[in-house]
């Protein structure tokens, strides 16, 4: 399809306009680290530096020494471990029922969860929370996992793909007298492979990045994870400018680099999720 | 599956050595929350406190102020308080309401270290919520007036004047001494504490009938209300909130903005924020009042220490509270966090006697009032923001603003109203204003919003 | 044996953990929450469940009459409706330069559009703000050049809303322009060769083949850009805190200042429950209003809400 050829000016012209995209999209994030490179004070003067003169770590120091942010880069890591495993499991399972065994009422229910799509999730908030405190899992990691786990979107986009598991593969190993259980896992689980890692990196980059949940159910400032922690060294911080984007950094990178690293499956769920249905 | 099955046992492991990652060494572990800074500074003390109690282990957990009291409601409400948290004094009556505080009167009664009679009185009695204590003051705090000293004299003043008339004059000649960007004043229009402060020293007692209902389009704060609001139109102060201008002590350091109401926090964070040569530039003065004779009230401030309810270790945080009141402690937490010491005994130390910037404070502290003690106070206080706020950024007018402020009050308060008619809350009048007015020492009072 | 009859007891093993989840912690809260939005429980009655009465539609009737509701309610409408159609029209026009056949470099291009849709909304609100500062912020110093003089963007009501959105175009454009990429594939090479043929030129081409062949993407990427910024909520959270003069309150926001703030939890609920009918209303606008001839098509792609709060 692509045509190889010389770079013309009409090329260089063209490139043009992508290429200046690509400054406004960059720009930000370039700040974002010039300016946590930066002494204090740098970053508030006229005209606003993008790099620092001289570049130093001492934000980053400031941030593992004073403000114990290892501690907050542990608990988003340990929950979102969590929330990635036992959502790829469990929308796992039900999307496979979904898509590939037989019940009454299997695609009303289906149905009538895809609807449920448009329900925002912050409307239980509120209730939810009340609910957890009669089972005692406010402020808990249990707690904060808990709306990661199942998500409909999880169990639509696995049913989707599984739809494309040849149906005689399945019977041919029923026949064998293979458990339902066995042949979700010995010969589903490894079929629908990429799907189940394009659903561990949504499951990933959601709950890093989730702010509004765990800000309400972790009241406990040890527990919380890197995002809240952030909004709250906003709060005391507002002034210190190249700290804050110190912290910024630290939060924004792991999620940019596992979307680097996992990007073609990532992208391939986006655009490929419902095309097999 | 096969790539699957170690991250699963990894994160199992994970959140196993968390949730096992608590002590096992035998000691038992209280949990003390502290708000901003004192958060910082608190555990310097508390290493102390552990090297005297060696079979105590403290964990201090540090809440921005922006968000303290929205997680301290939070966890109350989800069970999961602390042992020991620092409360704003007037927060002290919600959480009492709320069910949450553990009554001290027997253990202050029986204490050595938690001498009653040495705290000063008014900031005591905000502990006191229907005849039961609830809380040992920690600190006390007011709000006064941080200023360039060079701009002043540059403007012929040697010092604050003290009524507002004369005030505003200062600011006037320090306003033609500046470029039309700067200002010889900040008041952050998301902060409360300006409006509020000028309606206290006019005598308002902001709500009325038993704190069921809004008193802010009355003639008290109306008056106060609108001699803030000239502060803005007549540009001695910019209309911004505190997050639009940037680093403020970088702006105070530049002449940006040249005076701010605020805490004695802050005589630490100038301190250690100014370039040296600087040092000498800046100074602290009791408010103005409204007219001659009349003390310009501040606010009554201050943080106490709780023991909340739920609390299983209530010997052993009782202890820390215990040790976190004695006069040594409040001397070197002083040293450490520069909050004001809620002992007198301490004030007779020459460090408060001998430096001026202090001294302020100690002046001020003579002449304080407390806000409303309600559940509903923190709320009124960010409705009394925003109404300010609306002033100011559109010149709406002051009437009728101020009644559509009563209305909102008035709605926020209809459960309380309410409840007082059917006799389900007990009638506690305080009418502070005006008492405090004519008494000299502390009253009951709050540091909450704005810090 | 099991060849045509049913697997209920595998399914029902299957399906219990998910669907157990779904009800107990998503279903029954938006229940209990229509409950909560019926009684007036609050703070007192935190500490005293006594304190805590059935109001009827009491709350409702208070939420309707209140300023601040229709203020929250105005904001958010005008994040939705011109905030979801300048991200969509921008992803749109991202995505057919992308899938230029000129274009070098696409995979390179693609990751750069799309890594602001990774990053952490809290973060890069902090950056954002820091960036929106009219003395020291590089947006104000780059518009100097052009002889624009500073905007004190988040300061000034007029232009907070404006200066959200534009943080949420950047932040979510590179999201539907990979749906928009994967649509435009889609559509058959054929229909271009024979437009052309038929001496359309490329503006015709893109009416006449690009934007039919586009429409059940439109659809979807319509849908769930609206839904998602009908929950604006963490970016006024840290920029703003809702101002200046309440020009970002959001629902959400307000929601949650009542809610999780002020501890008003049957007014909260109230609100709750009518941002979910304003979400359904809107959907079933919208919804009327994109009807294709195709009703009902399952679009071909499929994508959580992009502004990627909980997966």
């Amino acid at each position: 399809m692509k045509r190889v050829g010389a770079l013309g000016v009409g090329t260089i012209v063209f490139h043009l306009l992508p290429l200046l995209g690509a400054i406004l999209t960059l720009v930000p994030l370039v700040w974002m680290v010039g300016a946590s490179l930066m002494a204090q004070g740098e970053a508030n003067t006229v005209p606003p530096p993008l790099w620092p003169d001289a570049p130093t770590f001492e934000n980053y120091r400031s941030l593992f020494s004073r403000l114990d942010m290892a501690r907050h880069f542990f608990n988003s890591v340990v929950v979102t471990v969590s929330a990635t495993v036992l959502s790829v499991l469990i929308n796992g399972m039900a999307g496979y029922a979904f898509g590939k065994l037989r019940f009454p009422g299997r695609d009303k229910i289906f149905g009538s969860l895809v609807a449920a799509l448009v329900v925002p999730a912050q409307i239980g908030m509120l209730p939810l929370f009340l609910l957890l405190r009669e089972l005692g899992l406010v402020n808990t990691y249990a707690g904060v996992l808990i709306p990661y786990l199942s998500s409909v979107f999880g169990i639509f986009l696995i049913r989707q793909y599984v739809l494309s598991v040849p149906d005689d593969l399945l019977d041919a190993a029923r026949i064998d007298g293979a458990s339902e259980f066995r042949i979700f896992w010995t010969l589903v689980f490894p079929l629908i492979r990429p799907i189940l890692v394009t659903l561990a990196t949504f499951t990933f980059l959601g709950a890093w990045n989730d702010f509004m949940w765990p800000l309400i159910i972790l009241t406990d400032t040890t527990k919380q994870t890197l995002p809240v922690a952030l909004a709250n060294l906003s709060g005391e911080h507002v002034q210190d400018t190249e700290l804050m984007m110190a912290g910024a950094v630290l939060t924004v990178l792991p999620a940019l680099i596992v979307f680097l690293f996992f990007q073609k499956t990532y992208v391939r769920g986006i655009t490929q999720g419902g095309v097999k249905g | 599956m096969r790539r699957l099955v170690p991250g699963l046992t990894l994160s199992l492991a994970l959140a196993a050595t968390l949730l096992g990652c608590g002590n096992d060494d035998g000691r038992e572990t209280v949990t003390l929350w502290a708000m901003g800074h004192e958060g910082e500074v608190a555990r310097d003390v508390l290493v102390e406190f552990e090297a005297a109690h060696p079979d105590i282990r403290v964990v201090v957990q540090q809440v921005p102020w922006s968000a303290a009291h929205e997680k301290l409601v939070t966890s109350v409400v989800g069970r999961s308080t602390p042992d020991v948290s620092q409360l704003g004094n007037t927060w002290i009556a919600e959480f009492a309401a709320l069910g949450a505080l553990e009554p001290l009167d027997s253990r202050v009664e029986a204490s050595t270290a938690v001498e009653r009679t040495d705290f000063f009185p008014g900031i005591w009695d905000t502990n006191v919520v229907q005849g039961e204590t609830y809380g040992v003051p920690w600190y006390v705090d007011t709000r006064l007036l941080f200023y360039r000293t060079d701009l002043l004299e540059r403007a012929g003043y040697d010092s604050i004047p003290s009524t507002w008339a004369g005030w505003k004059a200062s600011l006037a000649a320090m306003k033609s001494k500046l470029g039309p960007d700067d200002y010889p004043l900040f008041f952050p229009v998301n902060e409360w504490p300006p409006p509020v402060i000028f309606g206290l020293q006019n005598g308002s007692t902001l709500l009325r009938e038993n704190d069921t209902r809004g008193a802010f389009a009355e003639r008290p704060f109306r008056d106060a209300f609108a001699f803030f609001v000239e502060l803005f139109e007549d540009g001695y102060t910019p209309g911004v909130a505190n997050n639009e201008i940037g680093n403020l002590y970088q702006e105070f350091s530049r002449g940006h903005v040249n005076g701010f109401i605020t805490g004695p926090w802050n005589l630490g964070e100038l301190r250690n924020r100014l370039p040296a040569e600087q040092a000498g530039v800046w100074s602290t003065s009791p408010l103005p009042g409204p007219e001659p004779g009349v003390p310009g009230v501040s606010l009554a401030g201050g943080s106490s220490l709780v023991l909340f309810r739920n609390s299983a270790r209530k010997d052993a945080a009782w202890k820390l509270i215990e040790y976190l009141s004695l006069p040594e402690t409040q001397a070197r937490f002083y040293d450490l966090s520069g909050d004001l010491p809620a002992r007198a005994s301490v004030w007779e130390s020459p460090t408060f006697q001998s430096d001026p910037r202090l001294a302020a404070f100690g002046d001020q502290l003579a002449h304080v009032v407390s806000t409303p003690k309600i559940p509903e106070w923190e709320q009124i206080a960010t409705v009394v923001q925003e109404h300010a706020e609306l002033a100011v950024r559109t010149g709406a007018d002051i009437d009728s603003t101020l009644s559509q402020l009563d209305r909102r009050v008035n709605r926020i308060l209809e459960k309380r109203r309410w409840l007082y008619e059917h006799g389900k809350l007990a009638s506690a009048s305080h009418d502070r204003a005006i008492e405090t007015l004519q008494s000299i020492g502390l009253r009951a009072g709050t540091a909450g919003g704005g810090r | 044996m099991s060849r045509l009859g049913y697997q209920n007891g595998s399914a029902a093993v299957f399906l219990a953990p998910a669907l157990g989840l779904l009800l107990l912690f998503f279903f029954l809260p938006v229940v209990i929450g229509v409950f909560l939005s019926l009684t007036d429980f609050d703070v007192y009655a935190i500490g005293n469940p006594g304190t805590a009465r059935m109001v009827g539609l009491a709350n409702y009737q208070y939420v309707l009459g209140d300023a601040t509701f229709w203020k929250a309610l105005r904001n958010t409408l005008y994040f939705v409706v011109v905030g979801g159609p300048l991200s969509v029209l921008t992803s749109l026009g991202v995505a057919l330069l992308l899938s230029h056949r000129a274009l070098r470099l696409q995979g390179i291009f693609r990751t750069i559009y799309f890594a602001p849709v990774v990053t952490t909304l809290v973060a890069v609100a902090i950056v954002w703000r820091y960036l929106y500062h009219p003395r020291y912020g590089l947006i104000d110093h780059v518009l100097s050049h052009f002889g624009i003089s500073p905007i004190d963007w988040l300061g000034d009501p007029n232009w907070a809303m404006p200066a959200i959105i534009l943080l949420a175009i950047w932040k979510n454009f590179g999201y539907n322009m990979l749906i928009f990429v994967a649509g435009l594939q889609s559509i058959p090479t054929e229909l271009y060769e024979a437009a052309s043929i038929d001496g359309a030129g490329a503006w015709r081409r893109f009416v006449h083949v690009t934007v039919p062949g586009l429409r059940p993407t439109f659809l979807f990427v319509g849908l769930t850009t609206m839904i998602g910024y009908f929950q604006l909520f963490a970016e006024p959270y840290v920029m703003t805190q809702g101002g200046p003069l309440g020009a970002t309150r959001s629902l959400v926001l307000h929601m949650y200042e009542q809610g999780f703030r002020w501890w008003r939890i049957g007014e909260a609920s109230t609100l709750a429950v009518l941002l979910l009918l304003i979400t359904l209303v809107a959907t079933l606008v919208q919804l009327g209003m994109q009807r294709t001839r195709k009703t009902n098509e399952i679009p071909r792609t499929a994508g959580p809400a992009p502004r990627g709060d909980a997966a």
